[in-house]
């Protein structure tokens, strides 16, 4: 009887072990979800400047990313060291902005379509003339809602 | 006997945890859920006219030109960037009514030009500091109509702050004279 008692006393914790990996499951579950991995290299020197008047950028599916910067070492040879912009995952010129765009819109429901954002990760060290035409661009291509991506900086 | 086995399945279930745990460690270090933060800008719609040209009184425009040696000059006087934001803050609220300097608030104008060979990590510090200009404005006179910080404020009063206090930032087609790297 005593043998039976403690052999019940056991079991019980057994039971509660055996329900936590259902919930780091759903833990990791809910973290594989949320995290977005980006799909795309980034193929050009990205080391965005710091600044101060910082805004969230909201909604990570109404995002779309336009990186310019120098090509990095191992993609010299192809794209040459001049600054180029990247679009998706492949070096792209300046015309493709508006099928990039359109690509991206299409993947958006109609409602949420406004809300789009373009954000432009230039490198500090890109000098203008390329970020003026892919302002310009953007200008043309109507989607006038961007953000310079930047670093937070403490005063 | 089968009670037996069943036993022996739920230590299995015991390491599923330490399984579970581990993958959850991986997830949890490799992915940096890297909040993407940067300056919010709305460009101007584009028209292939060219712009109607408005007649400004000069003592309204603060004109910022940055050349491609990274220099400033701010309504003719070369700046430090660094003093870019205490001479926005005066020129737009002009507190002494200088006679060069905006007629009030919601008629100063921000005028930035830059050029083509302009270091995009001085642009955007120019481009910060105008901006925090503003926000510090902004922030006084939400502080002095509403006691409450600008951040707080509901959108009406937001609103209401920034009309007196309008962001007009007009950026120029920049100049081509310096070496595009």
């Amino acid at each position: 009887m005593s043998k039976f008692s403690r052999k019940r006393g056991k079991e019980s914790p057994a039971i509660s072990t055996a329900s936590l990996p259902d919930i780091i499951f759903m833990l990791l579950f809910f973290f594989m979800v949320v995290t977005v991995m980006r799909d795309s290299t980034i193929m050009v020197a990205n080391n965005v400047p710091n600044a101060t008047e910082l805004t969230k950028l909201e909604k990570k599916s109404l995002v779309n990313y336009l990186y310019i910067g120098k090509p990095l070492e191992q993609y010299r040879g192809t794209y040459g060291s001049s600054p180029r912009l990247q679009l998706g995952d492949k070096i792209s010129e300046i015309d493709d902005i508006p099928l990039f765009l359109e690509e991206h819109r299409s993947g958006v429901p109609e409602k949420q379509r406004p809300g789009i954002s373009s954000s432009l990760r230039v490198d500090g060290e890109v000098t203008m003339g390329i970020v003026t035409d892919v302002k310009t661009q953007l200008r043309k291509s109507n989607q006038l809602k961007i953000n310079y991506s930047a670093k937070p900086r403490v005063d | 006997m089968p009670r037996n086995s069943r036993m022996s399945n739920e230590v299995n279930a015991g390491s599923m945890a330490d399984i579970a745990f581990l993958l959850l460690i991986f997830f949890l270090v490799t992915t940096t859920i890297d909040v993407d933060k940067g300056v919010l800008v709305k460009l101007p719609p584009w028209s292939e006219e060219p712009p109607e040209t408005l007649e400004l009184k000069k003592r309204n425009v603060f004109s910022v030109l940055v050349n491609a040696d990274n220099q400033l000059l701010v309504r003719g006087e070369l700046t430090d960037v660094k003093e870019l934001r205490e001479k926005a803050k005066e020129f737009i609220r002009n507190p002494n009514a200088a006679p060069d300097m905006s007629e009030s608030p919601n008629k100063a104008i921000i005028s930035l030009k830059n050029d083509r060979g302009t270091e995009y990590s001085t642009y955007l510090e120019v481009y910060n500091e105008l901006k925090a200009a503003y926000r510090e404005l902004r922030e006084v006179e939400s502080q002095k109509k509403f006691g409450k910080m600008y951040e707080f404020l509901p959108r009406d009063k937001k609103k209401e702050i920034n009309n007196i206090i309008p962001l007009v930032l007009s950026e120029a087609e920049p100049t081509n004279f310096g070496d595009e790297k």
